[in-house]
């Protein structure tokens, strides 16, 4: 190591990037921290509260049941979306102009803005003049997302796997093509089944880009506002009130800047926190 | 075990072949004999590998036959063929160990579990993986890789042939000397056929009892490395066997008999033998030119010393001509006369060999020819 030259002056070149870090994460962030120490009645008038309002988020009912919510939108997100996103990849053709077509058809709903999202399943599903909420009320079907829980629910996890599974297709095919044929040869001659290939060859060769798939779909999902506030505005009730759509009507509708804050804290720690303990679970055994 | 026969094979990529060039595979008959040690030797995209996966039943002909044993296995499926087939790039499974990974095939077809350990260890024993058979395959070097994907071929012990395909390329050099003796070693422990396809004339030359050259899609020729190096049906045969590769000339006919420039050359075949072609080529190994006192004359270009020879590069009027000269013989500084060795040169019309071949010196003095022989293998070994 001491026979290295020490060349300080290369900081500099990262000098533009970390100030535009510092500018768009780590002061709004901190402006967050400070918040979530302090307590305000307006007019820019503070008061240091310490870890008042982190205690106060951790023990609110209201906090866990939102969290709850989240974790089972979450879970139930992921089983349908990265099962699906791999069976629709192994599906899809790996030359012709088929391929051409179904990565654009793959690609349309990444492309549609969020709200837009919502706004559209909002007229599907409407149950009187939706073509899906029409379709299933005139099929016998008592569906009525403004009114029941699991109608709601059903929607709101309906149009995340309508929205997200393209993402999980193109990273798995992505990592499929990739695999070299010899592979598939090799395994033709060992015998090996479908499911053998599947399990032994495409599934080991996918794991990286699976494991990126997992964690962004997780993060997305944890995270997700826009389409359920569109769609269900978080209702009927609180029964599709994410963590973030708790933390905005928390912080605008509520006006409690620091509870919020220190809200907002804890669930950026989580996420961290689970993101990392899955990264370095799914990656210990790679070298 | 199996004598494989291709019957008129040909194979094309499109479906609706129209041209010559069309056809990856043009037209093969071949016979691969019941344990014979095989080497598919050709430059790159000669059709080596396309052949080989016919015969593992990868790939289904577009037209002709594929027998074992005089049974039709064309429309066989690989899996059921019997084939033991090892790839350039080593395919292990990653996520198994090298013991699984060796009862792969065996538990895919349904062996018994004590069969299966039984022939695994075996099996390993014979490859030096027995210290490594609980580890993961995935952490092994690509030789150890290499021996897995062998291994799985030879674990089965109903093979008809193990078809390896260029499986040395991803080899470091010192490994690939004792990888390529382990095969030899195997070959004559297991008496399986054994194809191998490469594009290095060295390792076609050390692993096989027979060289099958193939050029264009089309099998040019096959036979044993002298006969090879002695007597190429084609001149792209004899370019590729030897190093440096045969002496191509224009031939003319002087005082109706085969000549060279206005000289006469002794050569199997007479003017009359020609039958009415424009135009002809002579192929002469640089082995059998010689400098003398007269002859045809040429200007000195270039020499190169190998180590164990010197090769001359020589041009009449615009024709290079190489000359292996052997240590202690003199070469002449500027200028030289040639002359051919009599009856070492063939002759050729549109690529193909016409006339008598040449009768081998291996019946007279085998052993100078072999010494030959592996004289080329060496200095190709050292210029790669």
């Amino acid at each position: 190591m001491s026979q290295k030259a020490q060349n300080n002056k290369a900081w500099w070149l990262v000098m533009p990037v970390v100030i535009l870090v510092a500018f768009n994460a780590v002061i709004p962030l901190m402006t967050v921290v400070n918040y979530s120490v302090q307590e305000t009645f307006g007019d820019n008038v503070f008061f240091y509260e310490g870890l008042k309002w982190f205690g106060q988020v951790l023990h609110s009912e209201r906090f866990h049941e939102a969290l709850g919510r989240q974790f089972l939108f979450t879970g139930i997100v992921l089983l349908i979306e990265i099962p699906l996103g791999v069976a629709i990849a192994l599906a899809m053709p790996r030359k012709g102009i088929g391929v051409s077509i179904c990565l654009v058809l793959m690609s349309l709903p990444l492309l549609i803005p969020w709200n837009v999202v919502g706004a559209m399943w909002n007229i599907f599903a409407l149950p009187d003049i939706g073509l899906l909420g029409k379709t299933l009320n005139a099929m016998g079907f008592d569906y009525n997302y403004t009114r029941q829980p699991f109608s709601a629910w059903a929607t709101v996890v309906a149009m995340d796997v309508w929205h997200w599974t393209s993402l999980v297709v193109l990273l798995a095919y992505a990592g499929l093509t990739a695999i070299p044929e010899d592979y598939f040869q090799a395994a033709r001659i060992d015998g090996a089944s479908a499911w053998s290939v599947f399990r032994y060859i495409q599934l080991p060769k996918m794991k990286r880009v699976l494991t990126i798939a997992i964690l962004l779909r997780f993060m997305d999902s944890f995270m997700i506002y826009t389409e359920p506030f569109v769609l269900t505005g978080g209702g009927p009730g609180n029964t599709t009130t994410f963590l973030s759509i708790d933390l905005v009507k928390m912080a605008l509708g509520q006006f409690d800047l620091g509870p919020a804050a220190a809200m907002s804290i804890i669930y950026f720690l989580i996420i961290l926190l689970v993101s990392w303990l899955f990264y370095t679970f799914t990656m210990r055994n790679e070298n | 075990m199996a004598t494989i026969k291709l019957n008129n094979l040909r194979h094309s990529y499109l479906d609706n072949p129209r041209g010559d060039e069309d056809w990856a595979l043009k037209k093969v008959d071949l016979t691969w004999e019941d344990g014979g040690a095989y080497a598919l030797l050709g430059s790159s995209g000669c059709g080596k590998t396309t052949m080989l996966n016919l015969i593992s039943g990868l790939l289904t002909p577009s037209e002709g036959s594929i027998q074992f044993d005089n049974k039709d296995v064309t429309q066989i499926r690989a899996e059921e063929r019997n084939i033991a087939q090892v790839f350039q790039f080593p395919v292990v499974y990653d996520t198994m160990t090298v013991r699984e990974n060796l009862a792969f095939p065996l538990r895919n077809r349904g062996v018994a579990k004590p069969e299966i350990d039984k022939r695994v260890v075996e099996i390993a024993q014979m490859l030096d993986l027995s210290e490594s058979l609980d580890t993961r395959a995935q952490g092994l070097t690509a030789d150890g890789k290499q021996k897995i994907s062998l291994g799985r071929g030879l674990v089965r012990s109903d093979v008809n042939a193990i078809l390896f395909d260029e499986p040395l390329t991803v080899i470091d050099p010192h490994l690939k000397w004792q990888l390529r003796s382990k095969l030899k070693e195997l070959h004559q422990q297991f008496g399986a056929t054994m194809i191998y396809v490469t594009h290095d004339q060295t390792e076609a030359l050390t692993f096989a009892d027979k060289v099958v050259v193939m050029h264009d899609g089309m099998v040019v020729q096959s036979g044993t490395p002298v006969e090879l190096f002695e007597s190429p049906e084609h001149t792209f045969v004899g370019h590729f066997i030897g190093s440096p590769g045969m002496n191509v000339l224009p031939g003319s006919v002087v005082d109706e008999r085969i000549g060279y420039c206005g000289y006469t050359v002794d050569a199997h075949l007479r003017a009359d033998q020609l039958n009415g072609a424009d135009s002809f080529e002579l192929g002469i190994r640089p082995e059998f030119v010689h400098f003398a006192d007269q002859g045809i004359p040429v200007d000195i270009v270039k020499v190169s010393n190998t180590g164990r020879v010197r090769i001359v590069d020589t041009r009449h009027d615009n024709d290079l001509i190489r000359v292996v000269v052997p240590e202690g013989e003199s070469i002449p500084a500027d200028k030289g006369y040639l002359q051919f060795e009599p009856y070492r040169t063939t002759t050729y019309v549109d690529g193909w060999r016409v006339g008598d071949k040449v009768t081998p010196i291996s019946s007279r003095t085998g052993a100078a020819t072999r010494s030959q022989i592996s004289q080329s293998q060496t200095s190709a070994g050292s210029a790669s």
